[in-house]
């Protein structure tokens, strides 16, 4: 990372007075019974780049969402340069000059470049129709001044999500944006596309536009930004200029909470090795990932969204090629590329996104549940209906699935009951090893524990369990081991004792260790 | 300031466009359709010289008319990932209401006629548009489902009874008869809603807006733009061109009556999609719609110059419309697969 001398030195902090460009005090917001925001706090100041930075969950999309007039808080106080503002919709919210740049950049793929700039406000030329000359030179201009070469005249559909960003900022620039919003801005780029992100955040900052930086990679945020500010939990903890905090308070911050009380695990006895892995890579994906699960063990896979941890689960399951390496179980050599033979060897693997992946909506509980073992159930080569809801009712009640009947459709349940549903799906099949990703997300706080305390179940029943998570919290509190990615690499095997909140993100943010 | 770049950008873009104001034309979605109207014009002329006799050229116009306008309209709502089946009806009611006005009032001026059947029109289409965008059911369920309520009203409204051009005033039927430079009149108000479409949609913003919404509807909202009030206005206009189409077919054509532009409104999207308007909406143009409109209705014409059986007719357009979509589809893959390579580079 390339460091700039005086990139720390907060301007207005010595000239220039500090003016206050966007504040938001005690907003609070909730969707139906579940909180999203208990108390989102940031002000930002013109010429500065603020850090906004907590895990996942703790309210930070919720508070972008709100400035960018997406949300409408249900209380608190929102002010623009000191003015009380109550923005009814996004053109309301960018009007009053806030811009904001999401991860994942929503371009109209079929509009020019210059288009998508000045959609909605195109230059118009002497006949009162829009110029295209003019808007083609207006936005020229604009990548002259960034520093890009890109073409204004061809479509966006294909540019890289860097090139789309930078059209993001081109149009808060034209549009004199006063605050510019980046929500993880550098998930999906390049050592060199960073660089320049940053060159141009810099330069903005330099003309005195407030930014407010989102960022999981300490290493940036602290060579970027001049004030951080941490939640944890839809609250604001604390706000902190950069040169006055280090890496390990900021984490504590974002932690900071009893973790061993909330997920019971139960001791199991751990056995033989169930699936080992061994220099596992695939180009620009991961590289060189090694591990072993045993029977009875809980092992977590710990890191960052993007971090590379779905996409070697999806390998070891035979969804995804890779290019070189091994995977065993049992000490049998698995076959590449192939589920069905993943399935054959006692593998099951719970996909984070269960509506898409894991469940058909529509079909009955009975027969989702059933719906990897149908051989099972043939009469005469049909599927016997008694023989399925039999099973199916068997290993709902020892999961405690709470449905009105077998036959409703699996939409009609709550997130925790379908993930219930999953598991039934493949402890059905008697596995060896369950791959689970993601188990909790979207599932209220009262069923997680649920979902907790059948995995711990799983694992006392000698089930090897390899576990994508990307709460801390979780991961701490469920893994006999924790196996820490980040970017496409393994950077930390920590035993239980060993792994604590500031052990595992630090392997998961920092790339001291790693060379790039 | 302005010179400086002035001079520096047209080097920059063309390098980068591949190839400038040639490749600019070469890219076009509506040129494979003006080719292959252009090949289809001169090899029926080649076989069969009296196909673009002065006679020849003005009913190939003639039946493209009505077509054009419809398909004109038809843009409008497909660009906006959007369709109005309804439209065949719309016309058929206008086109029976237009007869009867002049049944009951010969003496009306013929643009006082081509108000009301506009305006009629612009309701029905009012009708479409706050279904499609107050239920949020899909464009494609509802107006199938005003297709056949609006045929209903026409059989109700009409029975058996037909009116026939002799009930009409000899002015009336004159537009689509007299020429100017060689132009049924009907043809130059096609021209004319043609070309205004196309100005709205190139060159004002609520124009470019509806690329937007049929681009990406969800990053449209996201914009903040009006999307509803767009889709809105937008099936009203397809209906009030649907009420002129009404209007001039009851010029056209000798009879109105029930079953008036039954199964019209296959001929308006196809005429659509063959003149490159991606069915998902976000591309395509009105120029290239009506060019479509044209090629579909020429291309019946010159296969009954050629003397091509009837039967194969109907299979001949079905092939067009089929290699129309296959060639949409190629372009759309090779720039899925640019996209993938330039994402490739960023891992």
């Amino acid at each position: 990372m390339q460091q700039t001398p005086n990139a720390h030195a907060v301007p207005g902090s010595g000239e220039r007075p500090q003016e206050t460009v966007l504040s938001l005090t005690h907003a609070a917001k909730t969707f139906g019974p579940v909180v999203a925001l208990a108390d989102g706090t940031i002000e930002i100041q013109a010429g500065e780049i603020h850090a906004l930075v907590g895990e996942n969950g703790a309210g930070k999309s919720t508070l972008v969402k709100i400035l960018a007039g997406l949300h409408h808080p249900d209380s608190g106080d929102f002010r623009l340069s000191g003015e009380p503002v109550h923005f009814r919709n996004v053109a309301e919210s960018k009007a009053a000059g806030i811009s904001v740049i999401y991860q994942e950049p929503t371009l109209f793929p079929d509009l020019t470049v210059a288009e998508n700039i000045f959609i909605g406000r195109q230059p118009k030329g002497r006949s009162r129709l829009i110029s295209r000359s003019e808007m083609r030179r207006q936005a020229a201009e604009l990548f002259r001044r960034l520093g890009v070469p890109i073409d204004p005249s061809r479509v966006a559909e294909g540019l890289s999500i860097a090139d789309q960003q930078i059209i993001e900022i081109a149009k808060a620039i034209s549009l004199d944006a006063k605050v510019l919003v980046m929500d993880e801005p550098t998930a999906a780029l390049s050592g060199v596309e960073v660089d320049r992100l940053f060159a141009v955040a810099r330069a903005l900052r330099d003309k005195g536009t407030g930014i407010l930086f989102i960022s999981h990679r300490f290493d940036e945020v602290f060579d970027l930004c001049d004030r951080i500010t941490v939640m944890r939990d839809g609250r604001y903890i604390a706000t902190h200029r950069t040169a006055d905090v280090t890496v390990e308070r900021i984490v504590r911050e974002m932690v900071g909470r009893d973790i061993a009380t909330l997920f019971p695990k139960a001791e199991a006895e751990i056995g033989h090795t169930v699936l080992k892995v061994e220099g596992l890579s695939s180009a620009g994906v991961f590289r060189d990932i090694s591990f072993e699960v045993r029977a009875g063990e809980i092992v977590a896979l710990a890191g960052l969204v993007g971090a590379g941890r779905t996409e070697v689960a999806r390998a070891v399951f035979g969804i995804d090629p890779y290019d070189s390496g091994r995977i065993e179980v049992e000490g049998k050599p698995l076959k590449a590329r192939d589920p069905q033979a993943a399935i054959a060897a006692g593998l099951g693997f719970v996909p984070e996104d269960r509506r898409k992946q894991g469940l058909v909506m529509n079909l009955s509980v009975a027969r989702n549940v059933t719906l990897t073992l149908r051989e099972k159930f043939l009469t005469a080569g049909l599927i016997n209906g008694a023989k399925e809801r039999r099973a199916a009712q068997e290993w709902s009640k020892r999961l405690q699935v709470k449905a009105g009947s077998q036959e409703h459709a699996v939409s009609t349940l709550s997130g925790g009951n379908q993930q219930k549903v999953v598991l039934a799906k493949w402890l059905a099949t008697d596995p060896r090893l369950l791959i689970i990703d993601e188990p909790t997300r979207g599932i209220d706080v009262g069923t997680k524990s649920e979902v907790h305390r059948l995995i711990s179940d799983l694992a006392v029943r000698g089930i090897a369990i390899l576990m994508i998570s990307s709460e801390l919290p979780e991961v701490l509190g469920m893994a006999d081991r924790v196996l820490v990615m980040r970017e496409g690499r393994i950077t930390a095997h920590l035993d239980r004792a060993a792994a604590d909140p500031e052990s595992v993100m630090h392997a998961a943010t920092s790339s001291t260790g790693v060379t790039e | 300031m302005s010179s400086t770049i002035d001079h520096r950008e047209p080097d920059t873009t063309a390098v980068r466009a591949g190839g400038g104001a040639l490749g600019s034309v070469l890219r076009l979605r509506e040129l494979p359709v003006l080719i292959a109207l252009a090949l289809l014009v001169l090899i029926t002329y080649l076989n069969n010289p009296l196909f673009l006799s002065p006679q020849g050229v003005k009913d190939l116009l003639l039946n493209a008319t009505i077509i054009m306008i419809l398909a004109a309209g038809q843009t409008l709502l497909i660009i906006t990932r959007n369709i109005d089946l309804s439209v065949g009806s719309m016309l058929g009611l206008v086109a029976f209401g237009t007869g009867s006005i002049f049944a009951a009032m010969p003496d009306l001026p013929i643009f006082a006629v081509l108000v009301v059947g506009m305006a009629f029109g612009a309701l029905l289409g009012s009708i479409n548009g706050l279904l499609v965008t107050v239920a949020k059911v899909p464009a494609l369920v509802i107006t199938l489902g005003t297709l056949y309520v609006f045929r209903g009203l026409n059989n109700a409204w009409a029975g058996g009874k037909q009116y026939f051009a002799g009930d009409r005033p000899e002015a009336f039927g004159a537009l689509s008869v007299d020429t100017v430079l060689g132009f049924p009149i009907i043809t130059l108000l096609a021209i004319a809603v043609v070309v205004a479409v196309a100005v709205y949609m190139a060159g004002t913003r609520p124009g470019r807006d509806l690329y937007a919404i049929g681009s990406d509807p969800d990053a449209a909202t996201v914009f903040g733009i009006k999307v509803s009030k767009r889709v809105f206005l937008a099936f009203l206009a397809n209906g009030a061109l649907a009420g002129l189409a009404g209007v001039l077919y009851a010029s056209r054509f000798n009879s109105v009556g029930a079953t008036t532009g039954t199964g019209m409104e296959l001929d308006v999207v196809a005429a659509a999609v063959v003149g490159g308007v991606a069915i998902f909406g976000g591309s395509g143009t009105v120029a290239g719609a009506a060019l479509g409109a044209l090629l579909l209705t020429t291309i019946t014409s010159s296969l009954t110059a050629l003397r091509v059986d009837k039967f194969w007719q109907q299979a001949i357009v079905g092939i067009l419309i089929l290699t129309a979509i296959i060639i949409d589809r190629l372009a759309s893959l090779r720039t899925a697969k640019k996209l993938r390579i330039s994402e490739a580079r960023n891992v």
